[in-house]
């Protein structure tokens, strides 16, 4: 058994959190180089002032957008780890409470009803996953609401089958355009239940921009779906041109023969995620 | 590129077009849902406002605390369309115009034309770049609000494109994504 104190996860945490907040993936800001090259106009303009907002950003280590997200915390935790110390929740609150501190973050997070913030961004979105081996693997992906707002779930039938699941896609984006900050990247969770469904979208914002699925007709949903999203023109906020969405991520699960759930997360121009594994 | 100083007047108004893009100096006002939920609450019990509509503009917009040193935080454009119940009312109040970002709805689209008013899209994800554009940041109201609280932004060539003009322009129109083409844009 190996012991892990969760005080390690919290500095963790807070240290995935200062870096996140401040820089876009390396595939995030190779992807938007490539699209600004491919732009005119004012889409061209977007582009270069996002471009020149992640050099700023970095330089200054300033959050790259002001929204600087819901903390969204993956874990990947081994099952031969033993955790000690202070509950594995409460450890990464504390992580989240101090780098929304010490990085001049917005605390964005509210009651629901009442509107009144908490005032620290506290609660982390906490996600664990019980694996195999003795690793604890930290995701940290901060989430906007720009684009999480513009994310839904479709209960299809399973006659809807592959074409329902790419128009299902194709249309959220759609439906989204202008307002989640396009180009977007689009995680989709095709499969599962309800609510894992939902979690598989979130997990495929994880994956690298430029990766595709290993089961070939997965990856064939996303190469289709992408083409047909920038088919449709709205471009980089909005304001048309071809580059709509930098990626389609598919994540899968065994689902119910009843059933095809299929969920659209969507991720504005801005991907910022970091790992790391204790 | 095209440079205007805020507040506009009613030709510099009618001179914009759909797809230009432009650079903002003068004052703004950010207030984004909570804030215009207080707002209109205040116009409801006939209350007086703590800033006058009259030509503002309002930055839909809630900043990152402001570094050492700095004005303000990171402090990019939020999503408008949040704000479209909110904003025909104020614009019929003499509202000069908005900034934010993305698309807003008819009713928004027809208050703009029925005063002369514009609304400028900023980019959104570009809280770092914005925040070098705000040389002075003043409290106004709700400071219970934190970062949705009426802030007064002294601005200073905030890069923008007009996205909805006083003549029915918009660059978002759904059916004509192509009739950004004709905006005047620094590389055409």
């Amino acid at each position: 058994m190996k012991i892990v104190e969760t005080a390690k996860i919290a500095e963790a945490v807070c240290r995935l959190a200062l870096k996140a907040g401040v820089s876009l993936t390396a595939d995030c800001k190779n992807a938007l180089v490539a699209a600004e090259k491919d732009e005119t106009g004012a889409a061209k303009f977007a582009l270069s002032a996002a471009l020149e907002n992640e050099r700023i950003a970095a330089k200054e280590r300033m959050p790259v957008c002001q929204d600087t997200g819901m903390a969204c915390v993956l874990i990947e935790l081994g099952q031969e780890v033993s955790l000690s110390g202070m509950p594995l929740s409460d450890a990464v609150n504390e992580g989240v409470r101090r780098a929304y501190a010490a990085g001049n973050f917005r605390k964005s997070i509210c009651d629901p009803l009442t509107r009144v913030n908490t005032g620290d961004n506290t609660p982390a979105h906490l996600h664990v996953e019980i694996v195999a081996g003795d690793g604890v693997k930290i995701t940290f992906l901060p989430k906007g609401f720009g684009s999480e707002n513009m994310s839904r779930l479709s209960m299809l039938t399973p006659a809807e089958g592959r074409q329902g699941i790419v128009d299902t896609i194709v249309e959220a984006v759609r439906l989204a355009g202008s307002r989640p900050c396009p180009p977007v990247v689009v995680g989709v969770g095709i499969g599962g239940s309800f609510d894992s469904c939902t979690y598989l979208a979130k997990k495929a914002l994880t994956r690298p921009i430029f990766s595709h699925h290993e089961r070939e007709d997965v990856a064939s949903i996303e190469r289709e779906a992408l083409e047909k999203i920038n088919a449709l023109g709205i471009g980089p906020q909005g304001f048309g041109g071809k580059t709509t969405a930098l990626a389609v991520l598919c994540e899968v699960a065994p689902t119910h023969i009843a059933g095809l759930p299929v969920a659209v997360n969507m991720q504005c121009h801005c991907v910022r995620c970091a790992e790391e594994v204790l | 590129m095209k440079e205007l100083a805020l507040p506009l007047s009613e030709e510099e108004k009618r001179s914009l077009h759909a797809g230009d893009c432009v650079l903002l100096s003068g004052t703004v006002f950010t207030a984004r849902d909570c804030a215009h939920k207080r707002i209109f609450e205040l116009l409801d019990a006939d209350m007086p406002l703590p800033f006058s509509l009259k030509d503002t503009f309002i930055y839909y917009a809630g900043p990152c605390p402001a570094p050492a040193g700095r004005a303000v935080g990171s402090c990019g454009p939020t999503t408008s369309a949040r704000m479209n119940a909110f904003a025909p009312r104020l614009i019929d109040l003499g509202l000069g115009g908005i900034i934010g970002k993305g698309e807003m709805s008819e009713e928004v689209a027809a208050a703009l034309v029925r005063k002369g008013a514009v609304y400028f899209a900023a980019v959104g994800g570009a809280g770092a770049l914005y925040a070098n554009a705000v040389k002075k940041s003043e409290l106004v109201a709700f400071a219970d609000l934190l970062s949705e609280a009426v802030y007064r932004f002294e601005i200073e060539k905030f890069p923008a494109v007009v996205a909805m003009d006083c003549h029915g322009g918009s660059v978002y129109s759904r059916t004509t994504y192509q009739g950004i083409r004709s905006g005047r844009c620094p590389s055409e």
